[in-house]
């Protein structure tokens, strides 16, 4: 239940607050790819409080859960559980593409030690679990971070 | 039906299955490929040893992955820099580059989805549907055509385009179903439409929390064989509560890092497992010798969409128009046609302007439309029919017969059959539309009419008795498309017989060089072989003469022996040829003159230029049968056609028995006579199973039916019963 009480929801869906997350506000998530020469990849987004447990995830970019053993952090998080992307899941992302998302996130996830999380792969290519990982903080918005194989960047932004 | 079934869906899906097959056919070549360029495996080794040597070259490797050819990959990181490899399992040292390889990649996705996503996807499943029904339906037609499963690789007759179709067909089929089959599946298994039950084990919810212990000291890595590895992940580094992650072709479970313990393991579903095979033999992924098979067969899927379409065209081509022909409620006649080929509408179309210059309406349409009701003001029914296979309908008569079985007597109607005598159940289709219609209670005007290999002789005396039937006088004159003709070149002639005023000689002439595209199109001269006859059209003349090859088309040239008849047109204008002039030829099959496919002897028995064909059997059966000659000429020095041949293929051993009799010398001994002499071995080849071909004269075909039916008649053999068992055949002119 956590993660419904964590994350309001997402503006692609619904601009709809939770009560008691009254605060919340509209953050977007941009992810660039490398040219890594490959199928579309799938990318896997979420959130861990600051002990490292999983608290929810915020997108699916890849429409097959057959596929997504292949994002190993995430699928040890949520042993695979689709009902953790329903409604939150689109298309892979391709060589060289981009994903722009806009999400409401609550205030209490930012500067209290959460971290956002990516897992990539693609087919017949390495995985890449926590391929991103960046703390949430006020400071830390708008600064690019770099991943190792798929992602070139990642910036999230208020 | 069956041929609807075949027709529609090639025509629809002939572009997307080329596609699919050339694509499949190039990613083919891509499991060899890549067992050929990967280093070898270890015997024995297990997941634990090959960890630990790939840790020695990449102490930060994240992972080991096990392609199904064997070729182990590795993936780690240098600092911030991603690295991978083909590592060799007997050093783990790097020994080639690990990404996929692009050009397949593109063929792969041309091959799933011609790089449409899901879109593509279901276009190509759908292909992949279209080519199972294909396969199946073809295999049901070459069924019917053959006359049963057992006859599935029985010699095929036709045009070229259609029976280079179903040869290939024949072979490829059983490859071509699997791949469909196995290409629905993965497609079902993409699309989520077939249960899910790949391992999935539960991630540990308590480690030991400590680091450090080595792959090779971890008892299910050191009892995993490395043949049966797909994936091992190593924990994060850093990360001490991460685990090894162990995927192997049964199932997958985490081990703990601290002490080796395995900490969950799940097993593959039977569906998992299926998919594993059902992958293999489709990609070939595993098994790279049935991979390039695989690839080998389905480049017969083009070469079966052209012949196929090429085919289909023809049939729809060989439909002729009908000058002045009325709609079926105004004619007084009206013809329907039962055609396969389309020959059956060229007589139909004969007959329609014989009616039509003698005053008649006729309509004319295919069997099938048939529907007597409308015909308001016909006079007559005339059904024209060939046959396909054994008995079935042809292409434009199906469902006419359910029609048949439903509709109510009207006029009186004739039923024409065309079929070729030489096949078992000869007009089995026009036999089975009469017994209908006397069972319905029509009024049948000249039952049973039949006509043999389209001859148009049958076909105006036919012609003349319908006539006569519905006091019209009709003459027709059919020119069955005397198809094919040719132009030969005269290369080389052999002469003979001069000294005894009966001048003969061998001409051999050159085939026209036909290209593919012609041949497909059936523009050639078609294939014969011994024993078939080459018609040929004498100058000034219309009717053609027909000769008995010597020779097959594997031979390269067409072979006859020719005699000149005094007063002959023909034969006059052949004595006179030269090398390097033409004349005009066709070929006409001779399914009745052709040797059997049996290893039991052969005795042929021959005169004069009868030798013509015996000849030829001599030189393609002489190596794989006995072959036993009785050859009766005029003199040794006139007229002993192919004698150096002959005693070549004695020596050769082609010939096991050589009789000759010579009427002009020595003492004037006749075929008949040679036989007689030989009567005991005669009766033992026979009694072994031989089978006699008789090629000549009809006055010396009398004489050896007679001097045999004496020399058989104390074993208790009929010649008669050998002729009808097949047994005995004859050529005779």
């Amino acid at each position: 239940m956590q993660i419904k009480s964590l994350l309001s929801a997402l503006a692609l869906t619904t601009a709809m607050t939770l009560p008691g997350y009254a605060m919340a506000r509209q953050v977007t998530l941009t992810t660039h790819l490398n040219n890594y020469g490959g199928n579309g990849a799938y990318l896997a987004i979420y959130v861990t409080d600051s002990s490292g447990a999983y608290a929810g995830s915020l997108w699916m970019a890849g429409g097959r859960a057959q596929y997504y053993r292949h994002l190993g952090d995430w699928m040890r998080y949520t042993g695979g559980n689709t009902g953790e992307v329903a409604g939150i899941t689109g298309a892979s992302v391709g060589s060289g593409g981009s994903l722009k998302l806009s999400v409401d996130l609550a205030d209490k996830l930012f500067d209290a030690g959460y971290t956002l999380h990516i897992d990539a792969a693609a087919e017949n290519m390495r995985e890449s679990p926590n391929e991103v990982h960046v703390p949430l903080t006020t400071k830390g918005a708008g600064k690019a971070i770099n991943g190792r194989r798929y992602i070139s960047d990642f910036t999230y932004s208020f | 039906m069956i041929r609807t079934l075949h027709r529609w869906p090639g025509l629809i899906a002939a572009a997307f299955l080329i596609i699919l097959a050339l694509s499949g056919m190039a990613l083919s070549v891509f499991p060899a490929l890549e067992v050929a360029s990967s280093p070898s495996a270890v015997a024995q080794q297990s997941v634990g040893d090959l960890a630990t040597m790939v840790l020695k070259q990449h102490p930060t490797v994240e992972q080991i992955k096990r392609a199904p050819s064997g070729r182990i990959t590795a993936w780690w990181f240098d600092g911030n820099t991603p690295g991978s490899a083909v590592v060799d399992p007997a050093t783990g040292q790097d020994v080639g580059n690990a990404d996929p390889n692009p050009v397949e990649q593109w063929l792969i996705n041309l091959h799933r989805s011609l790089f449409l996503d899901d879109n593509g996807r279901i276009v190509m499943a759908v292909a992949a549907a279209a080519m199972l029904v294909l396969a199946l339906s073809g295999a049901l037609l070459v069924t019917r055509r053959v006359g049963g499963w057992r006859n599935w690789f029985t010699r095929l007759r036709g045009p070229q385009a259609g029976r280079l179709h179903s040869e290939l067909a024949r072979v490829a089929v059983p490859v071509l179903v699997l791949s469909a089959l196995t290409a629905l599946w993965m497609s079902a298994s993409t699309f989520n439409l077939l249960p899910t039950d790949e391992a999935n084990a539960a991630f540990p919810t308590a480690v030991s929390g400590q680091t450090g212990f080595a792959p090779d000291q971890i008892a299910a890595l050191r009892e995993t064989p490395v043949s049966a590895l797909r994936d091992l992940t190593f924990p994060a580094a850093g990360d001490a509560q991460d685990v090894f992650t162990l995927t192997t072709s049964t199932g997958m479970g985490y081990l703990d890092q601290g002490n080796g313990q395995t900490l969950g393991w799940a097993d593959n579903g039977p569906w998992a497992q299926a998919y594993e095979w059902i992958y293999l033999l489709h990609t070939g992924q595993g098994a790279a010798l049935w991979g390039l098979i695989l690839g080998l067969m389905v480049l017969s899927v083009p070469v079966l969409a052209v012949t196929g379409m090429l085919t289909w065209a023809k049939g729809r081509r060989g439909r002729p128009r009908l000058r002045g022909m009325v709609a079926a409620a105004r004619a007084q006649t009206v013809i329907l046609v039962g055609s396969e080929g389309g020959s059956t509408w060229g007589f139909a179309t004969t007959l329609a302007q014989a009616l039509q210059a003698g005053g008649q309406s006729v309509h004319m349409a295919a069997l099938n439309s048939f529907a007597p009701d409308s015909y308001r003001t016909a006079e007559r029914i005339v059904v024209m029919s060939a046959t396909w296979g054994d008995g079935t309908a042809p292409t434009s008569a199906r469902g006419a017969l359910e029609r048949l079985a439903t509709a109510t007597p009207t006029v009186p109607m004739t039923i024409l059959g065309f079929g070729d005598s030489s096949f078992p159940d000869f007009c089995g289709y026009a036999r089975s539309f009469e017994a209908m219609a006397r069972e319905k209670g029509w009024q049948l005007l000249l039952p049973e009419a039949r006509i043999d290999r389209a001859s148009p002789q049958e076909f105006a005396r036919w012609g003349l008795a319908f006539g006569q039937e519905i006091g019209l006088p009709l003459e027709l004159h059919h020119q069955p498309a005397m198809p094919k003709i040719k132009a030969l070149t005269l290369v080389s002639r052999r002469d003979y017989g001069e000294a005894v005023q009966a001048p003969a000689a061998i001409l051999r002439f050159a085939l026209p060089k036909v290209g593919l595209w012609d041949r497909l199109m059936g523009r050639d001269m078609g294939r014969f072989q011994a024993g078939d006859l080459l018609g040929i059209v004498p100058e000034g003349a219309k009717v053609p003469r027909y000769y008995s090859l010597a020779s097959s088309t594997a031979d390269g040239f067409a072979e006859i022996v020719a005699r000149k008849h005094p007063g002959g047109l023909c034969s006059g204008q052949l004595m006179a040829l030269q090398p390097g002039d033409n004349v005009q030829a066709f070929i006409r099959v001779n399914p009745d003159f052709h040797p059997d496919k049996g290893t039991t002897p052969l005795i042929l028995i021959g005169a004069g230029t009868g030798i013509g064909p015996l000849s030829g059997f001599i030189r393609n059966q002489g190596a794989r049968r006995p072959v036993h000659l009785w050859f009766g000429a005029r003199h040794p020095d006139t007229d002993l056609f192919y004698g150096k041949e002959l005693s070549d293929w004695s020596d050769r051993g082609w010939l096991s028995g050589l009789s000759t009799a010579f009427s002009r010398s020595g003492k004037r001994h006749y075929v008949q006579d040679a036989l007689h002499h030989d009567a005991e071995a005669l009766r033992e080849l026979i009694s072994i199973g031989a089978r006699i071909m008789v090629c000549g004269g009809r006055e010396m075909a009398h004489g050896v039916q007679a001097a045999l039916a004496e020399i058989l008649e104390p074993i208790g053999v009929s010649a008669a019963a050998l002729k009808s068992e097949g047994r005995y055949v004859e050529d005779v002119y």
